[in-house]
């Protein structure tokens, strides 16, 4: 099974990125073998609209199960919903961190938006 | 034949007295002659023409793709082809998001199996309504609809070309305004004589320049502020067509919905002159 | 400065809206400014942007705007086939003046971006480039520190530069830990509007005492109601209608707006701004008005505000942005 995080960059200890449309990175992580990779985003950081959803497709075309962020706008929650990806919102300080609440069964998937959209 | 006279009223900062101006133009006016009401976010010149409606309003929509599933082999082509970023794809075929979409319909076009087709998205209402030779018709964006220049092109696009026409356009310089100035003879612009209406006047010079429409200005509520207006008018060589002062009774009458030529005849030559400085009767 | 146990509290956001033009948003949004012990400011007004003539910034960075594309049509390239005529939805594309045989050209007027005449010109000749809109800036005032903009003229009126200067200012103010968000909202209640509105803790709409005023209060309300923003009303020029603004009154709650405030009619808010300067920056009825207005804003915005509404779920993003700072 496959988790995405939101972060800026550097591996698991890395920051987890609040923002989930425009973060610069996304790690995803393998929890069969707990091997990750990174992905850069930076096109969607710079989008002029649509950076969320555009951002959920990015993840659906990398077959993740999960995503683990600060926050998710409606329209990005739109098509990971569709996708059936669970999107779990945690405050954490590192992906380290929030990985280890996620398999301690600390973090809860949200059942709607968490904030409202940005609009563009 | 050379069509019917289309002018514009405008102005780079709100509330300086647009609509105020269009009305008494209107009413001012003698023969068949019509008021299109452009400022489809806040549509106001019907409380000051409550004129009987001819028949229903008309929805205005704009097309949206729609996406036949069995046809969509899901190759994501209109996906990756919308600048806008409105279609995502997840699973069997695309999700569209219409707030983003522009209805450029190049997905539609694109779809290697031609599986997607338009629908309408209604976006707001035209209206009609007329006494006798005068006519406004008002458009009026739905409340939450994103975008509002289809509607304004629609709702010129009604206007009868026979007939001249003030248009009402919508406050600042932006492509709401560039939709309701396209094809008109010139434009008059209202302003204010206080820094917020030297600077917002100076921008809609800017921008009727850019549309190269002749412009010439309206100041109102004369007397509140100081000459900055005038100094620049001079200096841009652009003319000023009609003065309104500031006065109380014309503020009250405003607020209760009253057209100024009704509550001060007094002010009916100042409107009668500017119509024949617009070359209109 | 000692590290601190927990974040500072969140900066309290008003976003001041009208619906209708001209009814004293920007006067008003300097007076807040001016009356908040720390405020960061945001001109989100980016069409016809004022709050720059009474404040006075002094710039301290400025950026391009870029945002969409736009269609070039290489002259060289351009057989004259018309294919892009025939697609294009927004009469953009027309024949170059002067040129025989026909070429075409994109007007940047009307072009919207979309690039179904690149996608379908038969001899790769249009190209879709970054299209520069307007500045934005980051500047000290009086006030406070001020993110403001100037779209440029015509160009498309979208939400985007009013979202980059919100959020900027947001992550001043967060950063600053200043006590208040004060952003001057654009008029109407399209794409900008909502840009604006979007996620602040409370919207304060300023209306006139006016048939108009009345109306497209109703429309601004409805519209932050449909976003589920909290609304208040403030009447401006009340006393030129009493029997306006009592209406206008009754129908604001009617619709789940209080009104916390009332303005009276006074030139002092034209001879401010040809002083440069606020109306609380001297004496006079308004001066009296806006400062009660102030007084009951601030204290709806701190009732609403993040640590005081649990329940808000639309919330939880803004303490992540403080925490993970």
């Amino acid at each position: 099974m496959k988790i995405a995080f939101s972060t800026s960059g550097g591996g698991l200890q890395g920051p987890l990125d609040p923002r989930f449309g425009r973060a610069a990175r996304f790690l995803v992580y393998d929890l069969h073998d707990a091997s990750s990779t990174e992905v850069d985003n930076s096109v969607n950081l710079n989008a002029a609209q649509g950076a969320g959803i555009q951002s959920a497709q990015r993840l659906v075309d990398l077959q993740v199960q999960a995503l683990i962020t600060g926050h998710c706008g409606p329209k990005a929650y739109r098509v990971l919903e569709a996708a059936q990806i669970a999107v779990y919102p945690c405050q954490a300080a590192t992906i380290a961190e929030a990985l280890a609440l996620y398999q301690a069964g600390k973090l809860t998937p949200l059942a709607g938006p968490s904030v409202d959209g940005h609009w563009v | 034949m050379k069509s019917a006279p289309r002018i514009a009223i405008a102005s780079g900062k709100g509330g300086t007295g647009k609509t105020t101006l269009a009305i008494n133009l209107a009413l001012s006016m003698s023969g068949p002659r019509q008021l299109l009401d452009c400022d489809v976010e806040a549509p106001n010149a019907r409380l000051f023409l409550p004129l009987p409606a001819l028949g229903a309003p008309t929805e205005v929509s704009v097309p949206i793709p729609t996406f036949a599933a069995e046809r969509c082999q899901a190759c994501g082509a209109c996906v990756r082809f919308c600048a806008f970023n409105a279609l995502a794809l997840v699973g069997k075929k695309p999700m569209l998001f219409p707030e983003l979409c522009h209805s450029c319909g190049g997905c539609i076009h694109l779809c290697p199996q031609q599986a997607i087709d338009e629908k309408p998205r209604r976006i707001g209402l035209i209206s009609r309504f007329a006494d006798g030779p005068l006519h406004l018709l008002e458009g009026r964006l739905d409340v939450g609809v994103a975008i509002a220049p289809p509607l304004i092109r629609a709702l010129r696009a009604t206007a009868r070309p026979d007939l001249p026409t003030l248009i009402d356009a919508p406050p600042g310089t932006s492509c709401n305004v560039v939709a309701a100035l396209s094809g008109c003879d010139q434009v008059v612009l209202v302003t204010e004589p206080t820094p917020f209406g030297l600077h917002d006047l100076a921008l809609a010079v800017e921008m009727a320049r850019a549309l190269s429409l002749p412009c010439g200005v309206v100041i109102n509520r004369l007397g509140i502020g100081d000459d900055r207006v005038h100094r620049f008018c001079q200096a841009e060589a652009v003319p000023i067509l009609a003065e309104i002062p500031d006065d109380r009774r014309i503020a009250e009458a405003y607020a209760q919905g009253q057209p100024l030529i009704e509550a001060l005849p007094a002010l009916r030559p100042t409107f009668t002159a500017l119509l024949a400085a617009l070359h209109l009767h | 400065m000692s590290t601190q146990a927990s974040p500072p509290p969140a900066p309290l956001e008003i976003v001041v809206v009208s619906g209708k033009g001209g009814t004293g948003k920007t006067s008003i949004s300097a007076a807040f400014a001016l009356l908040s012990p720390h405020a960061v400011i945001a001109d989100c007004d980016v069409d016809a942007a004022n709050l720059h003539l009474i404040l006075e910034p002094r710039v301290l960075s400025q950026q391009t705007f870029v945002s969409g594309q736009q269609a070039h049509i290489d002259p060289e390239r351009c057989i004259g086939c018309g294919e892009c005529l025939r697609w294009c939805r927004f009469a953009a594309i027309h024949p170059r003046e002067g040129v025989t045989p026909r070429r075409f050209a994109s007007d940047p007027l009307r072009c919207e971006g979309c690039g179904t005449c690149a996608h379908f010109c038969p001899t790769a000749a249009i190209r879709l480039a970054p299209r520069t809109c307007g500045v934005w800036m980051h500047s000290s005032t009086r006030a406070g520190d001020m993110v403001h903009a100037a779209l440029d003229a015509a160009a498309e009126s979208s939400g985007k530069l009013v979202s980059v200067v919100r959020r900027e200012a947001q992550r001043l103010a967060t950063a600053q830990g200043a006590t208040h968000l004060i952003v001057d909202g654009p008029p109407g209640i399209g794409c900008p509007v909502i840009a604006a509105i979007t996620g602040t803790h409370i919207a304060l709409v300023v209306t006139e005492a006016s048939v108009s005023g009345a109306h497209d209060l109703q429309r601004i309300l409805a519209l932050t109601a449909h976003f589920g923003v909290p609304s208040f009303v403030c009447i401006n020029k009340w006393d030129i209608a009493p029997g306006c603004s009592a209406d206008i009154e009754a129908s604001a709650a009617a619709q789940g707006a209080r009104v916390l405030g009332r303005v009276r009619y006074d030139p002092s808010f034209s001879s401010a701004q040809i002083a440069m300067r606020s109306v609380i920056e001297g004496d006079s009825p308004a001066a009296e008005d806006l400062r009660a207005l102030w007084h009951a804003v601030t204290a709806e915005a701190a009732r609403l505000g993040p640590h005081q509404s649990p329940a808000s779920s639309r919330l939880i993003g803004r303490d992540a942005l403080t925490t993970s700072q």
